[in-house]
This record gives C-alpha cells, structure tokens and sequence, in this order.
C-alpha cells in the first residue's frame, strides 16, 4: 500500500452507495435521460471492483455528461470540452495507481476532441473512456451533432445535416484502442459487465455507450429492442480479430441508423502493451509512480550540477 | 569602437555544421579566461540559406552582441542547390560572404574558402575590401580538409586559420575536440588543424587583430537561455513535460527530454498544444511539479487549458519562446510582440504570473521563481523569453548552478495535515475555502484518502461542486484576485527588476527582455562618453512592480521604452499599470527580426536628447503621446 496515498489498492468490501455523494445535488438530467444509466452502470462496476472512491479519478468533458462528476463520489475533474483525455491520461503517467477514468459526450469525445481521442487510442493508456452517444448536442439544446444521422435536422441544420455520421468504433479500432465495446442504458446489465471489463483491460478502453435523449432526440429510437452480439446466433466472429471486428463493427454503425440497436463486445487485444509499459521499456518512464517522490522526504532529488561538466 | 574585443562571425549554409564549430570555439575563448557572448542568425529553412554564428569575446563582462563584427570566417554553402543560378533566394554558394560584408568593421579580417566560393560573384568586393581596409585571406579549406580527412572538417580548417590570424594558442581547441570525439576521426581533425595554422602562419599578414587575454576567478560554463530555463525546472523538481515541437521553445523541450528519463522523469511530446497544456494541467493535478511551453502559435492553443488552470487554481508553469509574428510570422527571427498575448489570452477576469528574464542567469532565477510561485499559490505562471535570448550562449560560474533543490509541492496537504483540514458534513474535502490566508487553500491530491474533491472550470462551492450562488460567486473571485497582492508582496522580496548606469541620471531607458543586455552596454558606452542615463531592466510583467517603475519614470524627466514591437505594447502596459507618464514615455521599437545593437540604442537617446529625429538604423522612435 502507497505511503502517501492510502485510498489505493486498499482491499475492502465496496458498497455501491460509497459512489453516492452524501448530499445529492438536483440532477440536471432530465426524466428519462439515458446518462442516468451510465452512473448507475460505473457505480455498479466500481463496488464489483473494490475500488475505493479516493483511489478513483473521474476526468470529464462538458455537455450534459460532464455532469456526471457531480453525482458520482471519488476525486474528480470536470475539465474543458474535448479535453479530458489529455488531462486524464497525465494523471496516469504522474501516478500509475489511480483508477483513472475519463468520460464525455459524442461531440466531446468525436467532435471537438476527436483528436485526443485519436492519439490517446493510439498510446494505448491504461484507462476507460466512456462516451455518451445520444446522436446529439444536449446542453446546448439540440444541435447535430458528429454522430447524428445524415439529414438529421435541427437549428444549426436547418435543411438537414449534409454530413454522414462518424463511425466511433471503426474509429476506435484503427486508431488503436485495444478494448471497443458498445452498450446502452437500456441494457443495465451488460453495460455494468462491459464497464467493469472496461476497467479491468490493461490498455485503452472505449466503450460507446449509447443514452438516450428524451428531451432533444424525441425521435431517436430509445435504443429498444438491442441485440447483444456475444448472445445472438446471427452474429459469429471473432473478438481478437481485427479484420471481423472491423467488419461487424461497420455492420453496427450502419445498422443503427437503420432502426437496430447492435450492442456488446467488438474488440479485445490482451496482448498489446499499454502505454505505461512501453514507456517503462524504454526506461521514460519511473516504475514507481512519480507522484509517490513528492511525497517522500528521504529521496535524494537530481541536480542540473550533477550534469553541469558537459558545459565547461 | 577599438579592437579590444574579438568579434568572430562563422558564415555557411544550414546544415554545415556552424552550431557546432561555433559552440566549441566559444568554449575556447571561455576556457583562455575571455567573458563570451553568442549571437545566432539562421533562416528556417534545414538545408541550404545562409546561417552565421557570432562569437563576442573580451577580457570582462559582456553583456550583448557588439555593434558589427570583426572577423569573418565565410565558409560558403556547399548545400547551395542551384550555386549557378539566381534562384528565389538568390546565389545561395556566396551568400556567407557577400551578405556578411555589411557589418564588418573597417580594418577587419576575411577568411573564406576559396574551395568553395570565388569572390568575382560578390559584387565589388575588391572595391569594397580595399575601402574599408579588410584584411583578405583566401583559403581553399575544403582541398584542406579532404587532404587529411573529410570535407566536412573544413570547419576546423576554418578554426585553425583563425586561431593563427589571431595569434590564439591551440591547446583548449585541442582540448576540446579530444572531450568531443575520438579515434580517426580526432587524428584527422588534429591534422587539419594544424595544416591549417602552418600555412596560414607561413602567410605574409597585413592585420593587427589579435585575441585579447583575460582571466576568470574560477571555472565557467558556457549556457544558453533554454539551459537556463531547463535547468532551473529540473532544480525546482519539475519531472514532467508536455509539448509540441516548435521554433525556438524546441530547445527547452529537448534539453528537459534529453535529462528526465536518468531523473526518472517523463516527458511526453503530445498531438498538439492543447494536449500538450492539458497533460501539464493533469499530472501537476495528480502531485507532480510539471510544465508545458510552446511558441506564439502553440502558446495560443494553450489559451484554454491556461484558463483552466486559472479557474481550478491547479499549478501550471509554461513557457513561451517568442518568434516574430503575427501567425506563422519569421519562425527563427525574435521579436517581444507576445506580450500581451500572453499577459490576456484566456476568456474572463483572468490572471496569472509572468517574467521576461534577460540572461541565461535570470532564466535560471525566474523560472525557479515561476516553479515557487505557482505551486505556492496555486496559479499558472509563465516565464516568456525570445529566440534570441534562446540560442544566446554566455559563460557563467559553474557554482552559479551548485545550488539546493526545491522539488516541494508548496500549499499541498498531506494525508495526516488532511485529518485536520476542513471537510463538509459527508466527509467532501472543502478545496476551495472563502476565507484563508493570502487566498490561498491548500490542495489534496487524488489518492489521498480524506481529500476528496471536484475540480471544474465552472464556478464551484468549496467542495468543488458547482455553483453560480452570487455570494459564492463574489468570495471565490476576490480570494483568487487576493492571491495577486500575496505574490506581489512575495516578488517584492525577490527584487527581479535591475538598475543601470548613473543612479543620478534624468535621461531613463525601461526595457523588458533580452534586450536589456545590449541597453546595458548602450547606457555604460554613453555614460563612458559624458553623458548621464540611467536604465531599468522590467522583469516582473505580471503582477506588474507597479511603484518600482514609478518610481524610476519619476526620477527622470524622460525615458524611452526600447522593445521589439511595432505596437508599443510594453510602453502599453506600463502606462496601463501605472496610470500616468503618457508625456514623459517615447518609444525605440525595431520589428526587422534582428535584435538590437547598442549603437541603435545610443544613437536613439542623442537623437532624443538633441529634440528628436530619424535614426539611421532599421529602428523607428516614437514620440510620447502626452498625458
């Protein structure tokens, strides 16, 4: 156990009412809000993994999901929009023992920081994003946004968006993310199962979680009926195969705007390593997590005099 | 001026290897006892464009590049493409000798290879050689260097004809290529050294410039700027740096790379700026002492991170490299016209800490205070320097930099002082406290146990949560705003602000940045010929020594502010900061992308003493605007 830091890896017993702030503030999501699912699901999957609240880092972007903080108990950071990644995967590197995990909408995490989410995939960091994908702009009432459908109308659309959607898995997949799945909180179950998968991948995990906007996407299916594809007979491939994943994946994004919600795991790369150990490879990278010096009064720290000579 | 300095100039295509020729023979001059002075010119371009580094060396302190130069070594390109033609840049093969000959001063010497390049394609050059008394020797250094070893070791031919021209003694050039570089390689450079100091010795010689001889009280280093600035983050215990690579921040970001790993440090070069802040803005928040820096163009990328910063009072230092702008502007020519770019950028009342050290030693010094301050008072601090101030090597006392660490975190808890720290009634660590002192409440770090809390960019109630309450509202602006009069009266004790020159003087000089070395040596040259000037060399931009410049502009009936802009933009600020002195105030600007010398400068206060006037210089002077 850290000296410095005794909320980690401390082995308990985790109740799921422990992510519950005590006082509770007003929700800002609406009746029905599909983001309310996402906190459910995460809670859920933090008790199952015993993690303490003051071990967890829960970095967010703006929008209705970066809310998501305020109802959710751990240290966290409610950051700029699009820019979570970025601050998420420092906290990482500074100390490799938090659970870190960062979380935004699809114009967050498709759009504006399309790409941190890119580069971050790519690095294969040891952390889970979460984006919640309603197919809309939300918080700034309705706006279209990168995933929703072509021709989807609204007030910065008028006659309709000119623009096919973005492919989030598929992007996912070829930038590098070595765990892609795909839930909606329709479906509690297995969107706990997948977040605690999620969590426990060592290496980036995107999960694209689907939530339903009752307010500003009244049209949009409320992602029901959704096929699993681990459970369905239609859908054989396999998940450590990039070229099947890619292609069911591709299936997937078109399927959706086709009126069937495709959900579960699409890709699993167990074998990569995560960023933090190809940096400690290298030797870029200390195995004590860095955070732990600062901390410690014995250490001896580095001086620019010890490399001084170079310059005489 | 007399010769009783060698100003040596070391013309060639980029990419001939003038960085390295030059670095080593500073590093000559510096270990015979001379005080040396780097001033670098280079094209951004990689290959082929006319680059030169300039060497001033004297016995005693120097503080700037001199007025011209009084040694040319013109190696010509040899990566000229096209060397027949007049292609878009012009006669690329000449250049190191045709566009050098301005600055030379009468009576000073020429050295070119005559391998490389023919004078008959320099326009009058036998005129203008036998005008100005310069002291010809044609060399073929490249037949020189290919006779012992490699072409590429016609530098060191170079080196060698200099040092007989100079009546320099080889022994710490030897030195030094021994420390470089070993085998065949040493044997060969050794032997075109020496070649060339025979042969040149055996030549009839028509000059009187020699070397002059000093004496240093002990053991020197040559640093630049961005050594500086590196060296004091590595000293103040910053092991993290995010970046993108730009001209001319790519300096500090290399030489911070080059030392974390063996300091068990990391350095992360990112997708782009935004990144490259944000990632600062992360590990400084999970208890790491980080930084992140860029150039104008990625600077304004980090505008957004920097606020958010500001707004979650996360410790943040950065560092901003200015080029001439605006956009892409001239990436490798400086230019001071960041300013205000880095003083406003970010959305709201924001604030933060910025210096403009002068010298590699006040690099030193204000980024360690930068280091202090922002983990001290939870604030974004920027140390903003210039391409010129970046590359320009100057010897200091090695024992300068024998100095104690200061790794720690400042106002952050530990988990034992958390137990006593106050907490809302569900156990929520109160983060962001009304009432403390200076305005300042300590952070906890995540990890921590008892420290939870919420960092936002939006308005937040102690606990972090967000709020827009306007009694809340109101007491976390002030105890942000508080935190400015605690660091001023901190900076106050630091005494970053310099006076120069006759202490008595009612002529002024202000000036921010790396020119304050050249305005140094322009207030002694003028103080030296009769005259009385006195200068004040600014530091502290933000929070600005409002009372310290008054009190100077005060004591004088009339100063020019001197600075690298077309816009006034430091004359702005301190009329902006201290409210008054619009009369009193003129201006000396230059935006040409070259820094200024001391003699644009003493030519600007005869001018301005005598009523005014057109300078003869690539400088413009501008009225007070009155009051």
């Amino acid at each position: 156990m850290s000296k410095a830091f005794s909320a980690i890896e401390e082995e308990r017993e985790v109740e799921r009412d422990e992510f519950t702030p005590g006082i509770e503030p007003q929700p800002t999501w609406c009746p029905g809000c599909g983001d309310f699912g996402v906190l459910k699901a995460l809670k859920g999957a933090m008790a199952e993994l015993g993690k303490d609240p003051e071990e967890v880092l829960l970095c967010t972007g703006i929008g209705c999901s970066g809310k998501l903080n305020s109802y959710f108990e751990s240290y966290g950071f409610h950051t700029i929009h699009g820019r979570s990644l970025p601050v998420a995967r420092a906290a990482k590197l500074a100390n490799h023992d938090l659970e870190v995990v960062a979380a935004g909408g699809d114009g967050d995490g498709y759009g504006i920081g399309g790409n941190h989410f890119m580069h971050t995939a790519r690095e294969n960091h040891d952390m889970t994003y979460i984006v919640f994908n309603n197919e809309v702009f939300g918080l700034t009432k309705g706006q279209t946004s990168p995933t929703s459908p072509k021709g989807h109308k609204s007030k910065t659309q008028p006659h309709g968006s000119a623009k096919d959607p973005i492919r989030p898995l598929s992007m996912s997949l070829s930038a590098g993310a070595s765990y892609v799945a795909r839930t909606a909180a329709v479906n509690p179950n297995q969107a706990q199962e997948i977040i605690v998968e999620a969590i426990e991948h060592d290496g980036f995990s995107h999960v694209d979680f689907l939530t339903q906007c009752p307010t500003w996407n009244k049209d949009a299916k409320q992602y029901v009926p959704y096929v699993d594809v681990q459970d369905s007979d239609d859908y054989d491939f396999d998940i450590t195969d990039r070229r099947e994943a890619a292609d069911l994946m591709h299936e997937t994004e078109d399927a959706l705007y086709d009126g069937t919600v495709l959900t579960g795991r699409y890709y699993k790369d167990e074998n990569r390593n995560s960023y933090q150990q190809e940096k400690q490879q290298r030797g870029d990278m200390p195995e004590e997590p860095l955070a732990e010096r600062y901390f410690d009064d014995d250490y001896e720290w580095e001086r620019s005099y010890d490399v001084i000579d170079r310059h005489k | 001026m007399t010769d009783d300095e060698l100003i040596w100039r070391v013309a060639g295509g980029s990419g001939d290897g003038i960085d390295s020729t030059s670095q080593n023979f500073a590093k000559a001059l510096m270990r015979s006892g001379l005080d040396v002075f780097t001033h670098r010119h280079y094209p951004s371009r990689i290959r082929g464009g006319h680059t030169y580094v300039e060497i001033r060396a004297r016995d005693g302190n120097v503080t700037s590049r001199g007025d011209g130069y009084n040694f040319l070594l013109a190696l010509g390109d040899s990566f000229a493409r096209n060397p027949s033609e007049h292609a878009v840049y012009g006669d690329e093969e000449v250049k190191p000798l045709s566009e050098n000959l301005d600055d030379l001063r009468e009576g000073g010497v020429i050295v070119y290879d005559e391998g490389l390049l023919d004078v008959e394609d320099v326009p009058n050059f036998e005129e203008r050689a036998e005008e100005n008394n310069w002291h010809v020797y044609p060399l073929d250094l490249r037949s020189l260097a290919k006779e012992h070893g490699r072409e590429v070791m016609r530098n060191t031919a170079g080196v060698g004809a200099t040092a007989a021209l100079v009546d320099m003694d080889l022994e710490h050039i030897e030195d030094l290529m021994s420390d470089a570089m070993g085998g065949e390689i040493l044997e060969q450079n050794l032997e075109v050294l020496h070649d060339a100091y025979e042969q040149v010795n055996g030549m009839e010689q028509s000059h009187d410039l020699t070397v002059p001889e000093g004496e240093h009280d002990e053991e020197q280093v040559l640093v630049s700027g961005s050594h500086g600035i590196a060296y004091a983050a590595i000293d103040a215990g910053c092991r993290f740096i995010s970046g993108y690579p730009m001209t001319p921040w790519t300096d500090v970001f290399t030489i911070m790379t080059n030392l974390l790993p063996d300091m068990g440090g990391i350095s992360e070069q990112v997708e782009d700026e935004i990144a490259a802040a944000a990632l600062a803005v992360g590990a400084s928040h999970s208890g790491v002492k980080a930084m992140s820096g860029s150039s104008g163009g990625g600077f304004a990328l980090m505008s957004e991170p920097l606020g958010l910063a500001e707004m979650t009072e996360t410790p943040l230092v950065l560092i901003e490299a200015m080029r001439a702008g605006p956009s892409t502007g001239m990436p490798t020519k400086p230019e001071q016209a960041d300013l205000e770019h880095i003083l406003y950028t970010s959305q709201g009342d924001s604030h933060r800490v910025a210096f403009g050290p002068s010298d590699p030693k006040e690099c030193y010094e204000q980024t360690r205070a930068a280091f202090e301050i922002a983990y001290e008072y939870q604030i974004p601090s920027i140390v903003v320097y210039d391409q010129k101030l970046s590359g320009e090597y100057r010897n200091v006392d090695a024992s300068f930099f024998d100095r104690d660490p200061a790794p720690d975190l400042g106002s952050t808890l530990t988990e034992a002082e958390l137990e006593d720290a106050p907490h809302d009634e569900t156990g929520k660590y109160e983060r962001f406290q009304h009432d403390v002192e200076d305005g300042v409440s300590p952070r906890s770090i995540p990890g921590q146990s008892g420290g939870r809390f919420l960092a936002t960019g939006n308005e937040h109630w102690p606990t972090g949560h967000i709020a827009e309450d306007p009694d809340n509202r109101v007491a976390q602006v002030e105890r942000r705003l508080q935190k400015l009069d605690a660091i001023r009266d901190d900076l106050d004790d630091r005494d970053q602000q310099v006076v120069y020159g006759d202490e008595d003087a009612d002529f002024g000089l202000v000036v921010w940045g790396s020119q304050q070395g050249t305005v140094e040596e322009a207030v002694a040259r003028l103080n030296d010929d009769g005259n009385s000037v006195k200068a004040l060399g600014v530091s502290d931009l933000s929070p600005f020594p409002a009372e310290e410049v008054r009190a100077f502009v005060e004591s004088v009936d009339e100063a020019i502010v001197v600075e690298m802009s077309s816009t006034k933009q430091f004359r702005g600020l301190i009329q902006k900061e201290v409210g008054d002195f619009g009369g009193k105030l003129s201006s000396l600007l230059k935006y040409n992308g070259n820094p200024f010398e001391p003699a644009e400068i003493v030519e600007a206060v005869e001018l301005e003493q005598n009523g005014g006037g057109e300078p003869t210089a690539q400088t413009t002077l501008e009225p007070a605007a009155g009051d």
